[in-house]
């Protein structure tokens, strides 16, 4: 059965969109039919993540509003064929996705796909209480940063109780996957450990995602970091990440500080 | 000695594919003005459907278009299933 899977955060920047490539990748490197969805209208970036900007033709928007059907704006990844793009509009207006719109887009997925992954934009306004909508379950993309963590539990807080399944007395499961993770900074004392984290957010973890230059390395040619360098910390933590959403149990591991003189050559050099 | 070598020149730089993806991008966004007009691929995709719907009745899960859009040229493709029979009799039709 097809699962929705918002990937979410209130805050900006945190991580979202390269978090939604990279898992959604991972999937299907793993043989899942995957779709990704581009919440943020007006904003897209998904696509740019992707490699895709150059094929969009129609938008989630064309497809609610009845201007595309919902094959004609799904795009193939080009390395992957089991990995699809439902991207955003660039300019159209906001108001244009409207919920019984969206809610018609993803039960037409859902007969399609085993995952449908939905990057939510920042905020708590009502692009991400679309994005969440119909969520069974979410990723809860949290930085080790107050201001981070204390959006991440608004965004909690409108998962009980915005979405269908909250309506319906039923329970979204909830996931957090913290990204940009410094272990040098963390080891400082200087960042929030995981274990902060986890008390005040009282949310199961799904992975720890290292800060890397490998992220923006991916981002720059336009590849989900998975499949760009799937030896990657960042990878291995996504990869990981997605194994433990299928339900395997993986031994989490937090990042270590890497040392030595290789190491800092390696941290020096531009991306 | 062949880490030395893929330290330091072994894996090309990204920041000039990512410039490179930018700039095709930007100027076809910068093209449509950013207020929701179209720019040229956008329109004729839009008349050719509407030429096409003229003369043959196009179911829209038959139509695939695809775009590609390049630094110095771009691709278009309209690819539309035509059902032989009643449709060659409204081409003619239409002639
Ligand atoms: N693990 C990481 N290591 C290094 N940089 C990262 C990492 N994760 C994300 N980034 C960088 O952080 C920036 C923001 O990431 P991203 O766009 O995925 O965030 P977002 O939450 O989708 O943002 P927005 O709220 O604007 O949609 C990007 O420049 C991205 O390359
Ligand atoms: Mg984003």
């Amino acid at each position: 059965m097809a699962k929705v899977l918002v990937v979410t955060s209130g805050k900006g920047g945190v991580g979202k969109t390269t978090s939604t490539a990279a898992l959604g990748a991972a999937l299907a490197q793993l043989g899942q039919n995957v779709v990704v969805i581009d919440f943020d209208v007006g904003l897209r970036n998904l696509d740019l993540v992707m490699g895709a900007e150059r094929r969009v033709v129609f938008d989630l928007i064309n497809v609610v509003q009845g201007v595309a059907k919902l094959p004609q704006a799904l795009i193939r990844d080009k390395r992957l064929e089991n990995l699809w793009l439902l991207p955003a509009s660039q300019t159209r207006d906001k108001d244009a996705l409207t919920e019984e719109g969206v809610r018609r887009v993803i039960s037409d997925l859902r007969t399609k796909f085993d995952w449908i992954l939905c990057d939510s934009p920042a905020g708590i306004e009502r692009g991400a209480t679309l994005a969440m909508r119909y969520a069974d379950e979410a990723i809860i993309v949290t930085n080790p940063e107050v201001s981070s963590v204390r959006d991440s539990d608004r965004i909690i807080g409108m998962l009980d109780s915005k979405t269908v399944r909250a309506e319906r007395g039923e329970r979204v499961e909830k996931h957090l996957l913290v990204t940009r993770y410094d272990a040098g900074r963390a080891a400082r004392g200087e960042m929030l450990s995981i274990d902060d984290i986890l008390e005040i957010l009282a949310t199961p973890l799904l992975g720890i995602v290292p800060e890397s230059q490998d992220v923006l390395r991916a981002s720059n040619v336009g590849c989900p970091v998975t499949l760009n360098n799937a030896g990657s910390a960042p990878a291995r933590a996504y990869i990981d990440a997605v194994r433990r959403l299928m339900g395997e149990s993986i031994e989490m591991t937090v990042p270590v500080e890497r040392k030595g003189l290789m190491d800092r050559l390696l941290r020096r050099r531009a991306a | 000695m062949m880490n030395v070598m893929r330290l330091f020149g072994g894996r090309a730089a990204s920041a000039p594919v990512a410039r490179e993806r930018l700039q095709i991008l930007l100027a076809h966004e910068r093209g449509q003005g950013g207020g929701g007009g179209s720019d040229l691929l956008e329109l004729l995709r839009g008349e050719i459907l509407a030429v096409v719907s003229k003369h043959v009745e196009i179911d829209p899960d038959k139509v695939v278009v695809r775009m590609d859009r390049g630094k110095f040229v771009s691709m278009l493709e309209v690819d539309i299933e035509v059902p032989n029979g009643v449709q060659r009799s409204k081409m003619v039709a239409a002639t």
